[in-house]
């Protein structure tokens, strides 16, 4: 605590010796002073209170500034005198201002605690940042930093440039050299010290650093018959082009410069002010059923000297040819605005790469989300030949496994890796269940199977209604999942993502080690192509059907627990991803892990691209997806990875 | 009897080949008198208005059921799209219906003013009252033929006959066929749900056409006299659907698009356009759902994408699969029977069944039997409820 | 007599294996030609590419005088040109009458608006008629073709064939699955239809193929091993080696 008071002591040393030196007033005398605005200090003019502490050159005005933000200064009744104290009721320890004397105890009744409201706390913290700044404990430099980063003005440009020097912490003083360029963008004092601060950013894509810039380009358009020779012209306006007649006329009509614009209602109002007897001029006011007769009628009633004049085209024409319309910046120097334009430009082109490697990511991670929902409808078709309509409900029932599990384990880190294989276990078992019991026996009638599975998807959805309601559930991911990897303001993903991603990787290796190294890979790839020979080889065909049957379903469970992580967990889970997913598989190409991959990578980033195309429109961006894919199956009508020959004439 | 016959045989007539037709248009036209009877409006008043609207919109459901079955049924394309064609010929008729009425309460409104209303300020007041629920206040370029009765329903036959049209091409031309068709049509009506349900679509977003029970220029005469003409305008519709659609599938172009369900490559190599065949089935049907859609959605008052949904396109298939398809008369007994019962069981006009350990709320529950109870319909009776009752007539007639 | 189909240096491949392999053929109208070959030897694919169910890699297929050129044409372009098709498995429509079958199969216009509009008149019931008659078939013309026997499906496919009144026809292993007596009147059915029109037929059953009496190809790996007679193709060393192995 004293090497505190030092500390803040010596800075205030520093702050005295720039200033004029003042008369050896002591601290109370100087609050005596503006006791009055003290004791009642509001948002506007405690600056100025402050500013007239910190002019009078005595010590201790950090410190008091601090106890009167934190309320501990009280007004002793009896003698109008200010006193440190504590922030509580009842008796209360009252401290001089100065010296430090204990005064002695006083009940709360004798003094008065003077409480300043939030703003004006708010005013007196960033009063105290440029103290805080230089503060021995990083924390509290840390947090006025953020102070600053936040809102700062020019006064505070001066004590940050003062303390970078002294800074020890590296990461701080990274932080305190850019925050001072920053502000001397703003608030520097001389023209090219500003110029080269916004230099040396080129290519910085900050969001802080663009909120800098672009005040600096602000402009308002002005209307005048020539083109001023003392102002920063941003650019000259073409009517029709950057400007609308409408808007210019109304410019003009705003500077004097020519009659208002004439408005429809007032135009009315005019015709049946000056209408009687069911007439005006002479005409009855039911033939003015067109916009032409009541024009003309208004004419006449101008002209009759009844009506406020206004412009005909021809006129504002004319008048539009005298006077030139352009925007001025607000900042006056075109050095400023010159360096700043050009270093938005730099900005911008750093701006669309990032935005660009961040739509990347997102497709990235939407692509191994369709993935880990496609792929196994993608084996089960391409070894059945049989559409699982109820793949999305088997999503939605790993989904559930992993809500319930969560229900029962309170830690989310277990939960989860618990979730994972027991949702994969149920779906399987959901799996080989549906097969034996319905699709075993339309097993060469693809179209009916569609719909009988479609008759389970019904019944699992209304099902999983019914056991756990319409409302969502939340399938929490274990804390150290919270968050997300941020590169820079622009590019960052979830850590859940990432997860996902590396989720659907693992699964992706996997399926292709079993498919292609194992004798179950063998065996499915043998009743893949010609199941009758492979049966004659001594395959069962039976049980290698059942078998992708439960993988393809139990993936889904695996996927259902995933996308829980981020999404919400409802009976309608599956419904929303199974349209996605069958694009996925009908783009990729049928049966294959390649061909899947390849989909769901196509339809991941295609939706991400149309979205950033729309960005407000993820409808639309779904809409023209499904379009695309109906097209693109023109080209390709058997997908990416087509399986050729005679195998596929079928 | 017949295998001996080795003589010439006439040619015998339409309706001697299908006595079907007889005994249908026959039980049509008696449910229509007999509802008609009972109707509050021109009869004993033991019907209510809405029945009678829930009955017309089920003739409705019948004539879509039968566009259904014939590209599904009787050509082998399982169709899991037709509804969009449904809802995009409710949607044109709706563009009128709703236009007309805004117009005649603007006009309304605006006759209390001074000066008589020019036609900008009505179509301003139109705009605004129908689309200032998705924040507009301009009328679209789609609704230009909103004024004209006879263009949108013009347009109820081209709009989604083109899409059909377009879709069918682009579909068959580059051969997909079987389960890989049905999900691309799929596909097809949720795009289009989805495409609708934005605001910026010019049909009102999820908000939908409403109102349309209320027709322009007979707001006087109260609903329980339009339900009933709706019903006969619903009734004629499905009879004529049905003779065309009987007709079509009783001469050869029957035996071709059945050739075409049973062995594609057979017809292709006899020299048929299969493609063309597809095309124009995909396409015929399409129309005969969209005046379905166009006669239905007046009845139900209000058009929005939800009906568009891929859902109640594979509903369709439910129904005519439950019917038994490749017969007409089973895809109209599947429609009207599930339709029927499922507005029943989950409208809780059904009581709950205790079961002693637990109440069975029908309408929870409905689905969940109606689900399964599918599997094993296409499990058990993969001819459906028509299959049968051709096994009950062939075990009465020979064999 | 001029050469009525003229396949020339064709090839196509199948994810790198080469189904056919620069196979050239050619037939002349009215001839019966057989094609033999072991399995693999392209018999189905080359069949593929003259019906354009498949689409050659290389080379020509062209067609009648003034030639045409078939490989741009669909399927059912070229099957209104008049080549008919005959399946290994026989394909009829099974939910249909034998006369519905037949009735479809008749060389008529083939769009859906006048197969709508199409009603049989007498003469076409009188040709179907006749060629029940002609493929023995005139007991059962209203039977559902579901009810008949194997062979009796084969022959009504060849009736089918012979009602588009085709000018070639390709005819895949007519007499699989058939009995003796089955065998001999298919015989007799290629030989009677071969003269109006040609006829290829594709057979692996040599017994059949000496009863045919016509010039054989054989095929071996997608190209021609050797043409002629049977006695002369079954003498050829490498036709040997091929069918008995080395």
């Amino acid at each position: 605590m004293r090497q505190l008071v030092f500390c803040l002591l010596s800075v205030v040393f520093l702050i005295i010796t720039d200033l004029t030196p003042a008369a050896a007033r002591n601290l109370q005398a100087v609050l005596m002073e503006n006791l009055k605005s003290i004791e009642r200090p509001s948002r506007r003019t405690v600056g100025d209170t402050i500013e007239n502490l910190f002019n009078s050159g005595v010590d201790g005005v950090p410190r008091f500034l601090q106890k009167w933000r934190d309320k501990k200064v009280w007004l002793l009744k009896e003698n109008k005198t200010l006193f440190y104290g504590s922030d509580k009721r009842g008796d209360i320890e009252l401290i001089h201002i100065v010296t430090g004397k204990v005064l002695g105890s006083f009940s709360s009744r004798a003094a008065k605690q003077i409480k300043p409201n939030s703003g004006v706390r708010s005013v007196i913290d960033s009063a105290l940042v440029r103290f805080q700044l230089s503060d021995p404990d990083p924390k509290v430099r840390g947090t006025a930093l953020q102070t600053l980063e936040r809102n700062a003005d020019a006064k505070q440009l001066k004590p940050l440039r003062d303390s970078v020097a002294s800074e020890t912490d590296l990461s701080l003083k990274a932080r305190k050299k850019r925050l001072e360029r920053l502000l001397t963008i703003s608030f520097g004092q001389s023209i090219p010290e500003r110029v080269i601060a916004i230099k040396h950013f080129e290519g910085d894509v900050g969001i802080d650093l663009r909120a800098a810039l672009n005040p600096l380009l602000s402009t308002t358009t002005i209307v005048a018959a020539e083109l001023p020779k003392d102002k920063n012209i941003a650019r000259q306006l073409q009517i029709g082009i950057d400007i609308s007649k409408a808007e210019a006329h109304a410019k003009l009509a705003s500077r004097g410069l020519a009659p208002q614009p004439l408005v429809k209602s007032a135009r009315d109002a005019a015709i049946i002010a000056n209408a009687a007897d069911g007439k005006v001029e002479g005409v009855a006011l039911g033939a003015l059923n067109t916009e032409a007769a009541r024009e003309k009628i208004y004419r006449t009633l101008v002209n009759a000297g009844k009506a406020a004049p206004f412009l005909n085209p021809r006129g504002l024409e004319d008048l539009l040819q005298k006077y030139i319309f352009f925007e001025i910046y607000t900042e006056p120097d075109p050095r400023i605005t010159d360096a700043a334009l050009n270093g938005l430009t730099s900005i911008n082109a750093a701006v669309n790469l990032n935005q660009a490697l961040d739509l990347g990511l997102d497709a990235l991670s939407l692509a191994s989300i369709y993935f880990l929902a496609a792929i196994g409808l993608a084996i089960t078709f391409g070894v059945m030949r049989v559409i699982n309509m109820a793949h999305g409900e088997f999503i939605m029932m790993g989904a559930y496994t992993g809500y319930l599990v969560q229900q029962l384990i309170p830690n989310y880190t277990i939960s989860i890796v618990i979730a994972l294989p027991l949702a994969f276990a149920v779906t399987f078992a959901a799996g080989v269940i549906l097969e034996r019991l319905v699709i075993r026996h339309l097993m060469h009638r693809p179209l009916e199977t569609l719909l009988a599975t479609f008759g389970i998807s019904i019944a699992l959805q209304q099902l999983a209604k019914n056991m756990f309601g319409t409302q969502a559930v939340p399938l929490t991911a274990p804390s150290w999942l919270d968050g997300s990897l941020i590169f820079n303001d622009i590019v960052s993903i979830s850590y859940i993502r990432i997860a996902i991603f590396f989720l659907a990787a693992a699964f992706c290796l996997l399926l292709l080690y079993i498919l292609r190294r194992t004798r179950l890979g063998l065996e499915v790839r043998a009743v893949t192509q010609n199941p009758l020979m492979a049966s004659s080889m001594g395959i069962n065909p039976d049980r290698i059907n059942m078998l992708t049957f439960g993988l393809g379903s139990g993936i889904a469970g695996i996927a259902g627990v995933a996308i829980g992580l981020f999404a919400q967990v409802s009976s309608e889970l599956g419904a929303n991803y199974i349209v996605q997913s069958f694009m996925t598989v009908v783009v990729g190409g049928v049966g294959s892990i390649v061909g899947t991959l390849a989909g769901a990578g196509m339809i991941g980033s295609l939706q991400k691209v149309i979205e950033w195309f729309n960005p407000s429109n993820t409808l639309a961006a779904q809409t023209y997806m499904i379009i695309f894919v109906i097209i693109f199956i023109q080209f390709r009508p058997r997908g990416i990875i087509a399986i050729k020959g005679r195998a596929a004439e079928e | 009897m017949f295998g001996r016959s080795t003589t010439i045989e006439k040619p015998r007539s339409f309706f001697m080949k299908n006595p079907s037709v007889f005994i249908f248009i026959a039980a049509l036209s008696v449910i229509t008198v007999v509802t008609t009877l009972l109707s509050e409006a021109l009869g004993l008043g033991l019907l209510s208005t809405s029945f009678i609207k829930l009955l017309g919109k089920t003739l409705c459901l019948c004539l879509i059921a039968i566009a259904m079955d014939l590209v599904w049924g009787y050509c082998g394309i399982l169709s899991l799209g037709h509804f969009a064609f449904f809802g995009l010929g409710g949607y044109m008729i709706g563009m009128w219906l709703m236009y007309e009425r805004t117009k005649d309460i603007v006009i309304n409104s605006l006759s209390s003013q001074v000066l008589p209303p020019t036609p900008i300020e009505i179509q301003d007041a139109i705009g605004t009252q129908i689309f200032g629920v998705v924040g507009g206040s301009e009328i679209p370029a789609i609704w230009f033929f909103a004024d004209s009765l006879s263009a949108q329903l013009a347009l109820v036959v081209l709009v989604p006959g083109l899409l059909a049209l377009l879709f069918g091409w682009l579909a068959f031309r580059s051969r997909v066929t079987g389960v890989y068709l049905s999900i691309l049509t799929q596909a097809m009506t949720l795009a289009l749900a989805l495409y609708l349900f934005q605001n910026d679509s010019g049909l009102r977003g999820n908000n939908g056409l409403s109102g349309l029970q209320n027709i322009p220029g007979l707001e006087e005469i109260p609903q329980s006299f339009i339900s009933i003409w709706f019903l006969w305008g619903s009734a004629l519709a499905l009879g004529l659907g049905y003779l065309l659609a009987a007709w079509v599938v009783s001469g050869k172009f029957g035996n071709i698009i059945r050739g075409i369900r049973d062995d594609e490559a057979r017809v292709r190599f006899l020299g048929y356009p299969v493609e063309t065949y597809k095309l124009f089935i995909f396409t015929l049907t399409a129309v005969i759902a969209a005046v379905a859609g166009a006669l239905y959605y007046p009845q139900a008052g209000i058009v929005n994408p939800v009906e568009l949904a891929p859902i109640a396109s594979i509903y369709l298939a439910v129904w005519v699969a439950i019917g038994g398809r490749g017969r007409l008369y089973g895809a109209v007994i599947g429609a009207a029977l599930v339709s029927l019962l499922s507005s029943a069981f989950t409208g809780g006009q059904v009581p709950d069944l205790p079961l002693g350990f637990v109440l069975l709320q029908w309408v929870d529950w409905w689905t969940v039997f109606l689900g399964f109870g599918f599997v094993l319909v296409t499990l058990y009776a993969p001819q459906g409820l028509g299959g049968l009752v051709d096994r009950f007539i062939r075990n009465g007639g020979y064999k | 007599m001029s050469a009525l189909l003229e396949v020339d240096g064709i090839s196509v491949a199948f994810d790198g294996y080469k189904a056919i392999n620069d196979l050239s053929f050619s037939i002349n109208e009215g001839e019966l030609r057989a094609v033999i070959g072991p399995n693999g030897a392209g018999k189905t694919t080359f069949m593929d590419i003259v019906t354009g169910k498949t689409r050659p890699d290389s080379g020509k297929v062209e067609w009648g005088r003034p030639t045409r050129n078939l490989l741009r044409m669909s399927e059912s372009e070229i099957a209104k040109l008049g080549i008919g098709r005959k399946f290994q498995r026989p394909t009829v429509f099974e939910n249909q009458s034998v006369q519905d079958n037949l009735v479809l199969s008749l060389r008529k216009q083939r769009g859906p608006v006048s197969a709508l509009l199409y009603r049989p008149s007498r003469t076409d019931l009188k040709k179907v008629e006749e060629l029940a008659e002609e493929i023995g078939l005139e007991q059962r013309l209203h039977r559902n073709a579901r009810e008949l026997s194997h062979g009796h499906k084969q022959w009504l496919e060849i009736g089918m064939l012979l009602a588009q009144d085709p000018q070639l026809l390709l005819v895949d292993e007519p007499a699989a699955g058939m009995t003796l007596a089955e065998r001999e009147r298919t015989t007799d059915l290629l030989k009677r239809m071969a003269g109006e029109r040609a006829v290829v037929v594709v057979e692996h059953d040599m017994d059949f193929v000496r009863r045919l009496n016509c010039r054989v190809t054989v095929l071996h790996e997608g190209a021609v091993l050797a043409e002629g007679s049977l006695d002369f193709v079954t003498s050829n060393q490498s036709v040997i080696e091929v069918y008995l192995g080395r």
